[in-house]
């Protein structure tokens, strides 16, 4: 990893090389990754482990088709127009062969937009915005999470068993928030003719105030809530929640919570009940998972968080896209990453032909307090391919 | 009813606690020593990691917790007396706001050595019962963590009045933040004051960062999250008064917990609107006096146009800049085309700061506004790119303008904080009018137009338009009315008493130099593909504060060399290492240390110095 | 016509009357000298004839024009120079663009945008420099000169604007005698040529009643004597308050 940003820096150095004329024999698959490390480091440095391990996985078994791959990796700092930089970096001066990455919904659509722009494949990892396969989704754009809209449709059917006819929201205001409500919303209504939203929260991202916005929520004698923020907001409004008795009583249903990320700050806080997505890396025993985890744990000597499960399914999705595609030839792997599939730790999943949109899907449980620990129970995997609309609708959104 | 607003007061009075013990300690250091101290907010994140790693090891009882928490205060206290001994006591004689510059570095190293010291992830601390346990008020639950909060803010509002009007030493203190140098005419010691003084406020912000633990968690983002509030609130208050801190910490404390309820939205931008409204109304803030005019320190330089010598040397750097493209990869393309850009956005910022006495942390809002504008013209209403870039500069422009008049009434701080309220609004709106402007995914597809496409071609196009510009904010300010405005900023009194109208005067200069980023911000747009509300961000804000005050503000050169240097700087480092923060807040330190009129004004002086000798 | 003339001016701050019911008139051509010990209120009279106070009561009328309460700003631009006792000028540039820019003041050239304000007016600039003797220092930095040095600048910036009254506090401060007697005489001068009203303060005796045509002589804001040089200097009151104080030459 340090190797290949020292010398990326002497090759980025004053002078630029003449284009290095490379063999396609067996010269590595250059793959460039763009990421928020020092912006997003809770979430992004399990994700960096979870793909440095899948790439030392991948060589050791050989590479594809006897070649190795090696990621020259870039922190963004959060900030999409030094994205899109970076982005040029790779593809122009270490001359990647694709690029993949991200974590912020705004980066990754910015990504998206220079793949468009420049006719090259990226592989969007972590952003979660429906737009990158939808709205905005192109030839050139692969997002391997589910998404927002994903997400939404994962939980609902266990939202409609609460039977709550009262709801309110708390979401982070910025367009992943936006988006979960939306859909949550909708999806509901759909399900549970005659629900009803009393109020909404939008909480600043990263700025919550959290005794305020409980309190308001608790005004409204809800049924039951859904909540979308995470990280340091999360603690806070579940700390709030918990002195102020919001949470007694009512069904809360929560994205993203389940992970470990942001269900291992909560600690002994951890509210017991909450309908949530997740990753319950604790008591998965599947062969598949459990493999992942016993190589994670022995080369990082700690346990995987969701972001890990991330940045290894990523190198696997690029890997079988290539592998299918039989060649690095951007159009051809444009074609090619349709339809291929690869194990992840959750298990088998694909790339889907009608909107580059991965299969992989992810874990629906309720928290519970385990030796003052948060933990996921009653868990149950949900495939991506079941939380995603006809293809019909999916056309509809996706330009042609 | 009654007892859901009574509870929503409690609250806000609450967070109104949090904010005053925070800001408190801004107030006093800035009062006493003018050093807009950003690195406030990374002592508030030490104090509360610094909190959490004695608190989670003491049982959870209530008598150890204020243990735990005043030892805390007391290492942070000894922090802070460090850095001032250490670093900023070198740079007390530098211009006004290059402290700024350095406090800024501070940030950056910290947010790099708290991560490497506590990990990345959030670090919540358990909470005893007696911290869980509530009052009831009808059917709503007070936590009682609230209730003792509240308290605390008062108290220490009450102790910190005993200590400023009890004590000689608070007598000092009060003395020198009416007159510094006055205080120093008297002989009493002003470093030790100094040290004193910021080992107080460093106190008090590690009292702060404890007390917020029981609410959450120690984690990475809490530096920034809470300096701009700080901030609001100490101006809001009126700089120096702890008072007025008060004051204003309730103000916003509760019209943010109603302004939930009512508009939920609003959570974006309220602090800001609140500031903005009260700086209209009270220059001063709302317990501030006028500053005294003290003499500006970056009027006693003569300015001159550039020596011959440094002119060929500038116009051999554009010729060098112009062929690049031959001999350097795209990559470095891409950041000259960035230099360029900053060049002309630093130039302009420095055009009202430097001649204009007018400091902004909010120009951005007018790169931004560019930005959009130009996105808009071509995106929304398929306009070719010609017309963006000639519609960015006239809206950026046109807002500057508005907004301008109520700016220009104002002067240092102040008038820096009003700017940066704005450019706040901005960015709400921008930020929340998703239908227009795709909220914070932004606009993409913002791609040059045919004959620009490519690299080459737009690079130079870039490179033209940004020099160009800066030529001519250049060749307004030799002219009269560039003379006029410096005239204003050496001296209001000379400048009523010859005839000149200063407001006019600033408000025009505020115009162009709005103009000038909302070009350099189009320019932006059309490199990148795209716009983010990113680009009104308070930061891309800093980011023109740092170039103009790492190069210096004396000259033209200043921003143009701080720019290149910064961005150059910036970039070089985030491909480098992933310690970038690290190095690049060593780097401003040094580069203070090393400069401190600014790179081009010291590399200028130690040159005339060469000639004479 | 007086061109200056002031009716029960008056202006307290807090329970200080600085300037208690003042009323006098200035004629074209003449030098009034005000007088008085330190804080009798003289720099708080020119602050109120010039706009940078506003006067509690009382008028103050310019060649017959009523210019009460008018901002600094406007009244210099109805004809009214003015020196600071502690001085003004603008430290960032040279003498001579210090001059310079107070012509382009006044001739309206400040909304220009092109040529650059150092190839303005500078032979006239150069002129008002030699004029009040600062030839050879017009290139050096206002911020670099000695005090008596500014002194002459301001009254050269003063003149730029062609007043019809000038107001001078304390002029020749930090100013070796022979030199305040030459400033003066030049002021003198320059009042006959133009017809320029002067009204000034001055803490050196010798000069006041050297120069002056006619002296006030204010007191606690109160004005207690008001004549020809001669007649002062037989007022019994006057006397009382200089021997009461102290003080004959000096201040600041
Ligand atoms: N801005 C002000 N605020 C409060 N008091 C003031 C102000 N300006 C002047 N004074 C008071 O008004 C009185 C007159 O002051 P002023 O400066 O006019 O005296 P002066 O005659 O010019 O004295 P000097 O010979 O020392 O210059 C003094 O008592 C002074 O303290
Ligand atoms: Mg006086």
């Amino acid at each position: 990893m340090s190797i290949t940003r020292r010398s990326a820096l002497a090759a980025a150095g004053l002078l630029a090389t003449p284009a290095i004329v490379r063999a396609q024999g067996n010269t590595p698959i250059r793959i460039g990754e763009i990421n928020s490390y020092t912006a997003a480091p809770a979430f992004t440095l399990p994700y960096r482990n979870g793909w440095m391990l899948a790439v030392e996985q991948v060589n050791a078994a050989g590479g594809v088709f006897g070649r190795k791959i090696e990621v020259i990796s870039r922190d963004d700092a959060g900030r999409p127009p030094d994205a899109i930089r970076l982005a040029g970096e790779l593809l122009d001066d270490q001359k990647v062969d694709l690029f993949a990455g991200s974590f912020l919904s705004n980066i990754g659509l910015a990504l998206s937009d220079v793949a468009k722009q420049r006719k090259k494949l990226f592989v969007g990892g972590e952003p979660l915005t429906d737009a990158m396969v939808w709205q905005n989704g192109h030839r050139y754009c692969y997002r391997l999470r589910p998404s927002t809209y994903m997400q939404a449709a994962m939980l609902v059917d266990d939202a409609a068993k609460l039977n709550a006819k009262r709801w309110v929201t708390v979401s982070p205001n910025y367009e992943y928030g936006q988006s979960v409500v939306k859909w949550f919303k909708l999806m509901l209504s759909q399900k549970q003719p005659g629900v009803e939203f009393v109020g909404e929260q939008w909480p600043a991202l990263g700025k919550i105030d959290a005794g305020a916005t409980a309190a308001a929520l608790a005004a409204l004698k809800p049924d039951a809530i859904l909540n979308a923020t995470f990280g340091p907001d999360l603690t806070n409004f579940v700390r709030q929640g918990n002195t102020r008795g919001l949470f007694e009583g009512r069904g809360v249903v929560s994205v993203l919570t389940g992970e470990p990320e942001y269900l291992d700050p909560l600690g002994e806080e951890t509210p017991e009940g909450w309908i949530v997505t997740g990753y319950p890396v604790d008591s998965l025993t599947d062969p598949a998972n459990k493999a992942f985890i016993d190589a994670y744990k022995a080369r990082f000597n700690e346990t995987p968080k969701m972001g890990s499960v991330v940045g290894h399914a990523l190198i696997a999705s690029i890997v079988a896209g290539i592998a299918k595609s039989g060649s690095t030839d951007t159009e051809k792997m444009a074609d090619g990453f349709a339809g291929a599939s690869f194990d992840t730790p959750f298990g088998k999943a694909a790339w889907r032909a009608q909107d580059h949109q991965a299969t992989l899907g992810t874990y629906v449980g309720k928290t519970a307090l385990k030796g003052g620990k948060g933990t996921m129970v009653n868990w149950r995997y949900v495939d991506g391919s079941a939380a995603l609309p006809s293809d019909d609708e999916v056309k509809k959104m996706r330009p042609a | 009813m009654l007892s859901t607003l009574l509870v929503q007061l409690l609250t806000g009075l609450s967070g109104a606690s949090s904010l005053f013990l925070v800001s408190a300690g801004l107030t006093v250091i800035f009062g006493v020593t003018r050093v807009v101290n950003f690195s406030h907010g990374s002592l508030y994140m030490l104090g509360a990691y610094t909190g959490w790693s004695i608190l989670s090891r003491l049982p959870r009882e209530p008598l150890p917790f204020i243990l735990g928490v005043l030892l805390t205060v007391a290492a942070l206290a000894l922090l802070g007396a460090l850095l001032e001994r250490l670093l900023l006591r070198r740079i007390y004689a530098a211009p006004e706001l290059l402290q700024l510059l350095f406090t800024f570095g501070v940030v950056l190293v910290v947010q790099d050595a708290t991560q490497a010291i506590w990990g990345p992830n959030d670090l919540p601390l358990p909470r005893g019962r007696w911290l869980r346990s509530f009052v009831e008020i009808g059917d709503a639950r007070v936590p009682l963590y609230d209730l003792i909060l509240i308290a605390i803010g008062p108290a220490v509002l009450a102790a910190l009045w005993l200590l400023l009007t009890r004590t000689r030493w608070g007598t000092l203190i009060r003395a020198a933040t009416q007159d510094r140098e006055m205080v120093a005419a008297l002989g009493v010691d002003q470093k030790r004051l100094f040290t004193s003084v910021f080992a107080l406020g460093a106190g008090l912000a590690g009292l702060a960062g404890a007390l917020s633990l029981p609410d959450g968690s120690a984690n990475l983002q809490m530096d920034l999250s809470i300096i701009t509030d700080a901030f609001v609130v100490v101006v809001v208050g009126g700089l120096g008064s702890v008072p007025g801190a008060f004051l204003a910490s309730i103000l916003i404390g509760v019209l943010q917990a109603f302004g939930i309820v009512v508009l939920p939205q609003a959570t974006l931008v309220l602090v800001f609107v609140i500031m903005a409204a009260v700086l209209v109304v009270r220059p001063n803030g709302l317990l501030g006096r006028p500053q005294a005019i003290r003499e500006n320190p970056a009027s006693t330089t003569l300015i001159r146009p550039a020596e011959p010598a440094l002119r060929w040397l500038g116009l051999a750097a554009l010729i060098l800049a112009a062929a690049a493209p031959l001999f350097v990869g795209p990559f470095l393309l891409s950041v000259l085309t960035e230099m360029a850009v900053a060049m002309l956005f630093a130039a302009a910022l420095h055009f009202m700061m430097g001649p204009g006495g007018m400091a902004s942390f909010g120009h951005a809002a007018w790169f931004g506004l560019g930005a959009y504008a130009a996105a808009l013209a071509v995106k929304g209403l398929a306009l070719p790119m010609t017309a963006g870039l000639l519609i960015a500069p006239l809206l950026a422009g046109t807002a500057a303008a508005l907004f301008g008049w109520f700016v220009v009434r104002l002067s240092g701080v102040y008038l820096a904080m009003l700017t940066l309220a704005f450019a706040q609004i901005v960015w709400a709106v921008m930020f929340q009018a998703v239908d227009l402007t795709g909220g914070d995914n932004g606009i993409l597809g913002v791609w040059p137009a045919q004959w620009a496409t490519d690299r080459l071609v737009f690079y130079w196009l870039t490179l033209a338009l940004c020099t160009a510009a800066t030529l001519v904010l250049r060749t307004i300010l030799y002219a009269p009315f560039g003379y006029a405005l410096r005239g204003a900023r050496d001296s209001e009194l000379r400048a009523a008493a010859i005839g000149l109208d200063a407001t006019r005067l600033r408000h025009a200069a505020f115009t162009i130099a709005g103009a000038a980023a909302g070009l350099a911000g189009s320019l932006a747009a059309f490199s990148k593909g795209s716009v983010f509300p990113g680009f009104i961000a308070i930061s891309r804000s800093v980011d023109a504060l740092l170039m103009v005050l790492l190069g210096g503000v004396q000259s033209m050169a200043g921003p143009i060399v701080g720019a290149i240097a910064y961005t150059g700087l910036f970039d070089l480092l985030l491909l480098a290492t992933d310690q970038w923060r690290a190095v690049l807040g060593l780097s401003i330190i040094v580069l203070v240390l090393a400069f401190p009129q600014g790179i081009a004004g010291t590399a200028h002086r130690l040159w005339l110095r060469g000639k004479e000798a | 016509m007086k061109t200056l003339a002031v009716t029960a001016l008056s202006r307290s701050f807090g329970g200080v009357r600085a300037v208690d019911g003042v009323s006098f008139a200035v004629a074209p051509g003449e030098m009034l000298a005000l007088i008085g010990p330190n804080g009798a209120g003289k720099s708080t009279c020119f602050n109120l004839l010039n706009g940078q106070l506003r006067p509690d009561t009382g008028t103050v009328h310019l060649g017959g024009r009523d210019i009460t309460g008018l901002s600094p700003r406007r009244i210099a631009r109805h004809g009214v120079g003015r020196t600071f006792q502690i001085t003004a000028t603008f430290a960032s540039m040279t003498a001579r663009e210090n001059v310079q820019l107070a012509l382009l003041a006044h001739h309206r050239q400040i909304w220009r945008f092109l040529r650059p304000a150092p190839q303005h007016h500078a032979r006239e600039a150069d002129a008002l420099l030699a004029q009040v003797g600062m030839a050879e220092q017009a290139d050096r930095a206002a911020a670099i000169l000695a005090y008596g040095d500014l002194k002459r600048l301001e009254l050269a910036i003063a003149l730029a604007a062609a007043p019809r009254l000038l107001l001078m506090d304390e002029p020749t401060a930090g100013m070796a005698p022979a030199e305040r007697t030459a400033l003066m005489a030049l002021t003198r001068d320059l009042a006959n040529q133009r017809q320029m009203a002067v009204l000034f303060t001055e803490h050196d005796m010798d000069v006041v009643f050297g120069i002056a045509d006619r002296i006030l002589v204010l007191d606690r804001g109160r004005l207690v004597a008001e004549g020809t040089p001669e007649t002062i200097r037989a007022n019994p009151a006057v006397r009382a308050i200089y021997l009461g104080t102290g003080a004959t030459t000096g201040g600041h």
